[in-house]
């Protein structure tokens, strides 16, 4: 990797419908997308609720935007952490969320998961890791 | 701004871009082609119509590089370039074919 390349992060914090900070922030990542950056999102807290399959926005008279979450393989956006405690303090588990994955270029286009839960610890180190971060 | 086709009027925004995704019928994509003097082949409504349905699944527009990719794996790699792209829609794959196709302009175009 070049030395131009800076680890950006996007945090996101938020239930996806009620503000507009998740759609927000989902656009923000695709347009960053364009500049080749190492890109990685993290979902906590109420966050987590963004990525739930399933969702419905009918009653809400929002856009259902939660299908955009799967062309984030296309984007080159394959890193997508969320954090174990929120799930669970919801409860929630890996089962709840959409399956979202991408191809790797370099394992012959293999189908892979772009969800990796960890633990607050482990999304602790890798927040310290980063360069930038944007909070949602 | 707006397009009139046969009396019917279709509201765009500024950019050229149709205002609501359903309005949007084939007449719609002919009367801006003509505007930026294309005529419309089967490969043009390929990419259209390949546009729309990537819309559908996503909810979004394609950026340029990512549709590329994925017009590539859907119909084949003598299309998935630029330069088959760009002949074809000489003000951008992304922004002209997009506008034709009724949908915003592209999420990630630069």
């Amino acid at each position: 990797m070049s030395e131009d390349i800076k680890k950006f992060m996007y945090l996101n914090r938020r239930a996806p419908y009620g503000t507009i900070y998740a759609w927000e922030s989902l656009e923000v990542v695709l347009i960053g997308a364009a500049f080749d950056q190492d890109v990685s999102l993290a979902f906590l807290d109420d966050g987590v609720y963004q990525l739930v399959k399933g969702q419905d926005t009918a009653g809400v008279d929002m856009k259902n935007f939660s299908p955009t979450y799967q062309a984030l393989g296309d984007y080159d956006v394959t890193k997508l952490y969320v954090e174990k405690e929120s799930l669970e303090e919801r409860g929630l588990s890996l089962e709840d969320l959409m399956p979202l994955t991408y191809e790797d270029e370099d394992d012959d286009w293999a189908e892979k998961d772009s969800i990796r839960v960890v633990s607050r610890a482990e999304m602790a180190d890798i927040m310290e890791d980063q360069d930038v971060m944007f909070s949602f | 701004m707006a397009i009139e086709i046969n009396g019917k009027s279709f509201e765009t925004d500024e950019e050229g871009y149709l205002t609501n995704l359903s309005d949007w019928e084939p007449g719609v994509a002919e009367a801006m082609a003509k505007e930026d003097d294309l005529e419309l082949t089967d490969e043009h409504w390929e990419i259209i119509n390949f546009l729309r349905e990537y819309y559908e699944e996503y909810q979004i527009a394609p950026a340029v590089r990512v549709l590329t990719k994925a017009v590539g794996k859907k119909l084949g790699k003598e299309k998935g370039n630029s330069k088959y792209l760009y002949a074809l829609f000489p003000y951008g794959p992304g922004k002209q074919a997009c506008r034709f196709a009724g949908l915003p302009k592209p999420t990630g175009c630069i």
